[in-house]
């Protein structure tokens, strides 16, 4: 094979592959629907695919859906029937999303979506909990809160070996054990430790490619662009949690990364600006939104979505397959508290990640419609800024509404951001020059 | 001697500042934005020129701010306003950290370093509450002329509370003030003190560091300059061309251009 024949196989490949995963696992989706099967509706931050695989449960993740019609252009036509249907304006739009697309029965844009047999979610979302008890309502199915416990402070996290990491853990494993015993009884299914074994080998496989490819960001020039590329790997990170699938996925995609940082192939053609995202991103106008940065030399190099919507897996936490009912609880707990920690206590790790991904910026952007992943990022920014000297941009809009996503108004910020950080750039030229 | 010139297309009017090498204003011309927003950067910029027996050849560089600054199409680049109104005021108070920028429909607070660079910035969402929008309404209501408001609100010594924050409600709210007989000096000088009050949140957000600089169209209103410097517990600087501190960091960097052209390719390090 020539370089260029090389290049076109590799480069690209996880994109490709990402949108073709995507597709195949609505397809399923679609079929589970037409034949009336069984599915769980689970969550990002903390899906317990691993054990919801056991008992063949196809997992539906009702976020991910809703995100969708705001890609595609017709989440207006959701939200506009939720409320009509009686939902505030001011709630969650992933929820009202999908309360249409129940009163819908299950029409979506990339197919039907079957009801769920089982609602699972963990309490890293205060919504979660009120979302569930919709469908409870809506079809009289048993819903499982997992309790995670979480960071009690900034910078207080407990590990293996601390009396109160250890009574969390089992805390987790109790949960678990329950979930194990809810899911045999919907199912009819017997649990087999041997498969959860499997499934957790596909799962450690995943994390471990996840981790490295964020990682692998660090390259100059940036390898693939966080807010773009890295929603596509998102999607089969979760879709295709504990499965072959998901495994071979991102062995590639790590692959993939790794040639590309060989060979000095990054996204943009010059890449001037380094940025770290903050928050949820801006579906309504998902391409152009990033546009408003790639067209001023910007790219986004990592996300704090990128770890929070992974259920905190991009810790690379890998699971003890000896001792796999542990060791998956250990690992809820370290991933969900990561998760969780993604939203509230970020300033830390951004700014450790300015030095170590050579970042020259930050973006937040909090959303109308999610209190949980905006409140608080004020102050965060706040703090980054009370410690470095770096430029940060704090821009509003949506993740779901495009009614309140004003793409002039955001321009004109975007802008400025960036007349700021070439000034920055031009008097650190002149300074060391 | 060359010319630099920067055009301000605002919402509700436009400015144009032609500036000398000396960085000094020149000229300088005002005129309704309106409905043909290309034709009113043409005017203004025509304006400052007539004004000052300028070529239009003379004028090496123009930079375009402002909402409409992309149909400044006579223009070589442009900058946005936030920009342009940090350079500005440091330009006329060099002391400036923080900017407050009044305009029709919009309020910026914007945070700069000693050189101008702006450091954060902040602007008012998707609404006109806080903005000269809000006085409009004001003056509209009671039938008074934008420029008496200010005189008329600093008689004012019993100032009603404004409650609202919405542009649109507050026609209604001043008039239900009237109907219940209070006097139209306390009305506006509560007005005054409301949109200072949502002025101040904004300015907060990006912190308030002496000296503030008060630029825009509103600055020329006394009763505003007042309400921010009670509600600050300062003295805001404003000047008399506060109205065109926009278009005036707009020639400023219209003169870098000129300038760092004039800089030998030698000189910048070339080999």
């Amino acid at each position: 094979m020539t370089e260029k024949q090389i290049d076109d196989t590799i480069v690209g490949r996880g994109n490709k592959d990402g949108a073709a995963l995507f597709r195949q696992w609505f397809d399923e989706l679609n079929e589970v629907a037409a034949q009336g099967g069984q599915s769980a509706y689970v969550f990002v931050m903390g899906s317990m695919a691993e054990i919801l695989r056991v008992f063949d449960l196809p997992v539906v993740f009702p976020e991910i859906n809703s995100l969708q019609t705001a890609v595609r252009r017709v989440a207006h036509e959701y939200l506009d029937q939720a409320e009509d249907y009686g939902y505030s304006p001011d709630i969650c739009g992933y929820v009202k999303a999908d309360v249409a697309m129940q009163l819908r029965n299950g029409k979506h844009s990339m197919g039907r979506i079957p009801k769920p047999t089982i609602g699972v979610y963990t309490n890293a979302c205060n919504t979660y909990i009120k979302w569930a008890e919709i469908w409870e309502r809506m079809y009289e199915i048993p819903i499982f809160t997992f309790d995670v416990p979480g960071t009690r402070a900034a910078g207080t996290q407990t590990w293996p070996g601390d009396l109160d990491f250890e009574n969390d853990c089992r805390y987790v494993a109790a949960q678990i054990k329950e979930l194990i015993e809810l899911c045999e009884e919907i199912t009819d299914i017997k649990f087999d430790i041997d498969k959860l074994r499997e499934i957790m080998g596909h799962a450690n496989v995943m994390s471990r490619g996840w981790k490295q490819v964020l990682e692998l960001n660090k390259s100059r020039p940036s390898l693939f662009n966080a807010l773009t590329d890295g929603t596509i790997y998102l999607g089969v990170a979760n879709g295709f949690r504990g499965t072959k699938e998901g495994a071979d996925y991102f062995d590639e995609l790590v692959e993939e990364m790794e040639y590309k940082a060989a060979q000095g192939i990054g996204t943009l053609t010059n890449e001037e600006y380094r940025l770290l995202f903050v928050g949820v991103p801006c579906y309504p106008i998902f391409r152009r939104f990033n546009e408003l940065f790639t067209t001023q030399n910007g790219t986004f190099i990592n996300s704090t979505y990128l770890w929070f919507a992974s259920g905190g897996t991009n810790t690379g936490f890998e699971y003890d397959l000896d001792n796999p009912l542990d060791s998956l609880a250990e690992g809820i707990l370290i991933n969900v508290r990561d998760a969780m920690d993604s939203m509230f206590f970020q300033d830390k790790i951004l700014i450790e990640m300015l030095d170590t991904y050579h970042a020259d910026g930050v973006v937040y952007h909090p959303i109308k419609s999610c209190r949980t992943t905006s409140t608080g990022m004020a102050d965060n920014r706040r703090a980054l800024m009370a410690d470095r000297d770096v430029p940060s941009l704090f821009i509003e809009s949506d993740m779901m509404d495009r009614r309140v996503v004003s793409e002039a108004q955001l321009k004109n910020r975007i802008e400025a951001f960036f007349e700021g950080l070439a000034t920055r750039k031009h008097q650190a030229a002149i300074e060391g020059f | 001697m060359a010319y630099a010139a920067g055009v301000d297309v605002g919402s509700t009017q436009t400015k144009a500042v032609v500036i000398n090498e000396a960085k000094e204003i020149v000229s300088r011309a005002l005129t309704d934005t309106g409905a043909n927003v290309m034709l009113a950067a043409q005017n203004a910029f025509q304006q400052s020129l007539d004004n000052a027996d300028i070529r239009e050849e003379e004028v090496e560089y123009v930079v375009g701010t402002g909402y409409g600054r992309y149909k400044v199409t006579f223009g070589n680049t442009q900058v946005t306003e936030i920009s342009c109104h940090g350079r500005g005021a440091v330009h006329m108070f060099p002391n400036t950290r923080t900017v407050v920028d009044m305009g029709g429909q919009d309020t910026k607070a914007i945070r700069v370093s000693p050189t101008g660079e702006i450091v954060d910035f902040c602007m008012n969402d998707k609404c006109a509450a806080g903005t000269g929008r809000f006085l409009g309404a004001a003056s509209a209501a009671l039938d008074i002329p934008l420029g008496q408001l200010g005189p008329t609100a600093l008689r004012g010594e019993r100032p009603v509370k404004i409650s609202t924050t919405c542009t649109v409600f507050a026609e209604s709210e001043v008039l239900s003030w009237l109907g219940k007989g209070k006097k139209i000096e306390d009305i506006l000088l509560g007005v005054h003190q409301s949109i200072g009050a949502r002025s101040i949140g904004l300015l907060r957000r990006v912190g308030i560091e002496e000296e503030v600089t008060f630029t825009g169209g509103v600055a020329l209103n006394l009763a505003m300059i007042e309400a921010l410097n009670q509600g600050m517990g300062l003295k805001v600087n404003v000047s008399e061309d506060s109205h065109y501190i926009g278009a005036l960091g707009a020639a400023l960097f219209a003169l870098d251009h000129i300038l760092a052209s004039r800089i030998p390719v030698k000189a910048m390090g070339a080999v």
